[in-house]
């Protein structure tokens, strides 16, 4: 559509403009503030320049941090593509399935997160959850199965539960890109006489291409800032094992009120993350215009 | 090559219905002769596509048989019936390359790569594709892509028919005509049936042999372009065939003169010798074409009023009011408009009469 | 009625969906005393007594009512102020207008850890700590990209000539944004509502940090169930099964429109 062009169209973005300012700059000039200072107390403070950016970066704790996220953000898209679009590939097309369906897999993404760290709390612990009960009863394990037991167990725990939770996403989203393919092309894969793998390789998948971005940048980038969740399952541990970077970052500006290296680390963290929106908005964009093309 | 049978087919989308009304087909009973060049016209929602459907297999009638050379298809999915069908849009599949496209069918029928290979290039060439074979088929035009669809079907050689659903939709005007002529020639060349639905009377003329008329999903007519043209079988078909549409005037019919309000038009011998013997609504049909407009009275013209004229660059199209009652006349450019008033003559021999919209003579 | 082989798959993954739910739901309806004594599939001594003690604990139900209030402002905080910014990003050119929208989408990728501490001070110095209107505000933060961005989508699609009309009818803006424009993207409209009230009503971290009391939601004030015996499960539970509550009501009154949606073949 050609946009009119008009400059005074700036008074309608004003709200909007004042509202996130006031809520991203304001404090992201505060954050800048405290990253470049060592604060004694108020009123004490003195200039460090890049002091704290270079503890941050050099924090053995925060590279652990910094690793465990990637992988847990690698775990997540590997597990909940493929079964995001399974699940999409299964739903109905048509009659009552459909709005049933849609509301099952709604409900998990409506849940508070830190509820959702509850229900799993409950569901494995070994004396009153029917999958800790069930997994010790079945003796297979060393140790009685707890989800604060071990490393291991926190992570399967909260692998299993960042998947149930969202999943479902990626399964509308690839639902709804599947619903936007025209009945015409799976006709014509009939008379071509194309087996289903064909069907899924060269026409779904395809044409699942926008929506398959979407739902990858959306899990990582969500899944990079993760806390509720884990916090609420493992508060981080047992020891550091879940200690994500958001997790690791509330604890140095909470607990130890380092606020220097604490901000240092923020604008480190948004960085690191801006990176990725600036790739996600490209993506998106060109996805847009190969859209158009075809 | 087929010739394809449709027996008592009727078709609901709403199940075994007892009321007519759910019926998107009524009743079909025809054939399709082998190697024939057919356009299926009619408006929107008469039923074309379900018709087309039902023929290829991609939907299975709610009544009747479908037969191909004799043996009964009714029950056979598309991918055994050996027909193509091309769609509006191109439907094509992006990921591959356009010689990639043309294979596909072929290797999912197990040929030998070979024979795939000398076939594409074969249909490549029929189709002036051969300089893209190697294209992604995602980049290409509208009218490339839905040429390597037609391609998709033209190249499994045992094909029985192919069925194109409103195939230009998509295409450029200017280019319309090129896949037109496309078209028939590949028609001429391979002799195969094909059946080519379309709610464009010109498209309809210009590629068909035989146009199959649709309205509420009856078949009200099939014939060849002058045959509707000259003796329409309904007056949809005198309505929709040409532009503008036939004249329709209701009348009543006494000896060898139809009276239309205060009107007294003459009729031929043969139509009048009919009228006795029709009964139900009478009507009156001459196209815009036969229509004399003279500026002077004459022995057995009628009066009427000239209302609106429409410069078309070639020819003039009148609007004429009789006595209450709206008509078209075409006339040659050459030809003097009247005034406002006109004197209108029937030629005899153009004159039709239907009775209950069905003709009579 | 046919069952195939990936219908039995999908209605298998539908059950393991519903399992820890139902566990919960479980919980909720015996007795912490019941629950940590016998090990059971279903509760066999149903007791209301968890929802009536939160019904009827004003520290607990005030949780629920704080967090609907705050959700309801800023859902209608974030439509009142995209709206007008989505009509500007769909319909003009303006300096840095390609900018502004990054900048936005920008705000909706932030780590909301890294904002924690600045809002704590910022709405303190404001005098804003423990109020709705506080934790409205800061989910602005999220939910107004989104908004926009979900809009200006929606708005898109209506032609530009049909407010060309409307001016030259002589309608006012407002009149025109209001009477003409806003039902025509009623859809977008509720969409947006939607995910407004969703990533309200799930976040933790801000509701917790600006709250102390007054504004409390019940996302912070659920873990308030240790007592000196421990952690009251059922009590917990019932909690939690009441968090979903709203969320369910809110799918099951939209469902026909979510089917409509997909059925179009629009996100």
């Amino acid at each position: 559509m050609e946009k009119w062009e008009n400059n005074r169209a700036w008074f309608l973005v004003l709200p909007v403009f004042v509202v996130v300012a006031f809520s991203a700059i304001i404090p992201l000039m505060t954050v800048v503030n405290y990253s470049i200072q060592d604060i004694f107390g108020p009123g004490n403070a003195v200039f460090v320049g890049t002091e704290w950016f270079e503890e941050m970066l050099t924090d053995s704790r925060l590279h652990d941090a910094l690793g465990r996220q990637f992988i847990f953000s690698g775990l997540v898209l590997l597990i909940e593509i493929p079964l995001g679009i399974l699940i999409a590939l299964a739903m109905p097309k048509k009659g009552w399935g459909v709005s049933a369906s849609l509301i099952t897999l709604a409900i998990p993404l409506l849940i508070p997160w830190n509820v959702i760290g509850t229900i799993w709390i409950i569901f494995t612990r070994p004396d009153i959850g029917l999958f800790g009960v069930g997994i010790n009863s079945l003796n297979l394990l060393d140790v009685p199965f707890d989800h604060t037991a071990r490393p291991a167990f926190a992570w399967i725990t909260l692998m299993a539960m960042e998947v149930w939770h969202w999943t479902p996403l990626v399964a509308l989203l690839c639902y709804a890109g599947l619903r936007a393919i025209p009945e015409a092309y799976y006709q014509a894969a009939k008379i071509d006489g194309a087996s289903a793998w064909s069907v899924f390789r060269y026409i779904q998948l395809p044409k699942m291409r926008g929506v398959l971005t979407i739902a990858v940048l959306l899990r990582w980038m969500d899944s990079f800032l993760i806390y509720a969740e884990p916090f609420a399952l493992t508060g981080g541990g047992p020891g550091n094992s879940t200690t994500f970077l958001s997790i690791y970052l509330v604890k140095l500006a909470t607990g130890q009120f380092d606020l220097g290296p604490a901000a240092a680390f923020s604008l480190i963290y948004f960085l690191i993350v801006l990176l990725f929106s600036f790739i996600f908005y490209q993506a998106l964009l060109n996805v847009g215009k190969g859209e158009k093309i075809a | 090559m087929a010739r394809i049978e449709m027996q008592e087919v009727a078709h609901s989308y709403h199940g075994n219905s007892q009321n007519l009304e759910d019926y998107a087909l009524k009743r079909i009973h025809m054939t399709w002769e082998d190697g024939g060049a057919y356009a299926l016209l009619g408006p929107s929602g008469c039923g074309k596509t379900t018709l087309l459907n039902i023929i290829s297999g991609l939907l299975a009638p709610s009544q009747g048989a479908v037969l191909y050379n004799g043996k009964d298809v009714t029950a056979l999915p598309p991918e055994k019936r050996n027909i193509a069908q091309v769609f509006q849009f191109p439907v094509l599949y992006d990921t591959m390359t356009v010689a990639d496209n043309l294979a596909f069918p072929l290797r999912n029928r197990g040929m030998a790569p070979d024979a795939v290979r000398e076939r594409v290039l074969e249909v490549a060439d029929m189709l002036d594709l051969g300089t893209v074979l190697n294209k992604k088929a995602a980049g290409l035009t509208a009218d490339a892509k839905q040429k390597i669809s037609l391609g998709r079907g033209l190249v499994r050689s045992d094909v029985a028919a192919i069925l194109f659903d409103e195939p230009l939709t998509v295409i450029d005007p200017h280019l319309k005509w090129q896949l037109r002529r496309k078209l028939k020639e590949i028609h001429e060349r391979a002799r195969m049936t094909m059946i080519y639905v379309t709610h464009d009377q010109v498209e309809a003329m210009t590629f068909a042999d035989q146009i199959v008329v649709m309205y509420e999903g009856e078949v009200v007519q099939i014939g060849s372009p002058e045959a509707l043209y000259e003796r329409p079988q309904h007056k949809f078909v005198g309505y929709f065939i040409g532009s503008p549409g036939m004249n329709f005037m209701a009348c009543q019919v006494e000896g060898a003169v139809a009276h239309v309000n205060g009107a007294a038009i003459a009729l031929g011998p043969a139509v009048a010798e009919a009228a006795h013997k029709a009964s139900g609504k009478l009507e009156i049909g001459i196209r815009p074409m036969h229509l004399e407009v003279h500026d002077t009275p004459m022995a057995d013209a009628v009066p009427a009023a000239v209302t609106f004229v429409e410069d078309h660059g070639n020819c003039r199209i009148v609007t004429l009011v009789l006595d209450g009652q709206t008509l078209r006349a075409r006339i040659p450019e050459g030809q003097t408009v009247p005034g406002d008033k006109a004197w209108l003559r029937f030629p005899p021999q153009w004159t039709r009469l239907f009775a209950d919209e069905r003709l009579v003579a | 009625m046919k069952i195939q082989k990936r219908t039995l798959g999908l209605i298998f993954y539908f059950v393991l969906l519903v399992v820890p739910i139902y566990w919960m739901l479980n919980m909720s309806l015996r007795s912490n005393a019941d629950i940590l004594s016998t090990f059971s599939l279903y509760p066999a001594d149903i007791t209301f007594e968890n929802y009536i003690k939160i019904f009827t604990d004003e520290s607990w139900y005030s949780g629920y009512i704080n967090a609907m209030i705050y959700v309801t402002l800023n859902t209608v905080m974030s439509l009142a102020f995209a709206l007008p910014a989505a009509y500007a990003f769909s319909r003009f050119k303006f300096l840095g207008d390609g900018q502004m929208f990054f900048w936005l989408l920008t705000n909706r990728m932030a780590p909301p850890a890294v904002f924690l501490l600045p809002y704590f001070q910022l709405y303190s110095t404001f005098n804003l700590i423990d109020t709705h209107i506080a934790v409205a505000l800061a989910h602005c933060l999220f939910n107004v990209p989104l908004a926009v961005w979900i809009l200006e989508g929606f708005m898109s699609g209506i032609p530009k000539e049909i407010d060309e009309t409307a001016f030259i009818d002589g309608y006012s803006f407002p009149r025109f944004f209001i009477t003409i424009f806003i039902p025509l993207i009623r859809a977008g409209v509720g969409v947006t509502a939607f995910f407004c009230f969703m990533f309200s009503w799930v976040e933790l971290l801000f509701a917790r940090t600006l709250t102390v009391t007054e504004a409390k939601p019940i996302v912070a004030t659920m873990t308030r169930t240790i007592s000196a015996t421990g952690l009251d499960w059922g009590l917990l539970a019932a909690n939690g099964i009441l968090t979903i509550v709203p969320g369910a009501l809110v799918i099951w009154f939209v469902r026909n429109h979510l089917a409509k949606g997909f059925a179009l073949g629009r996100v």
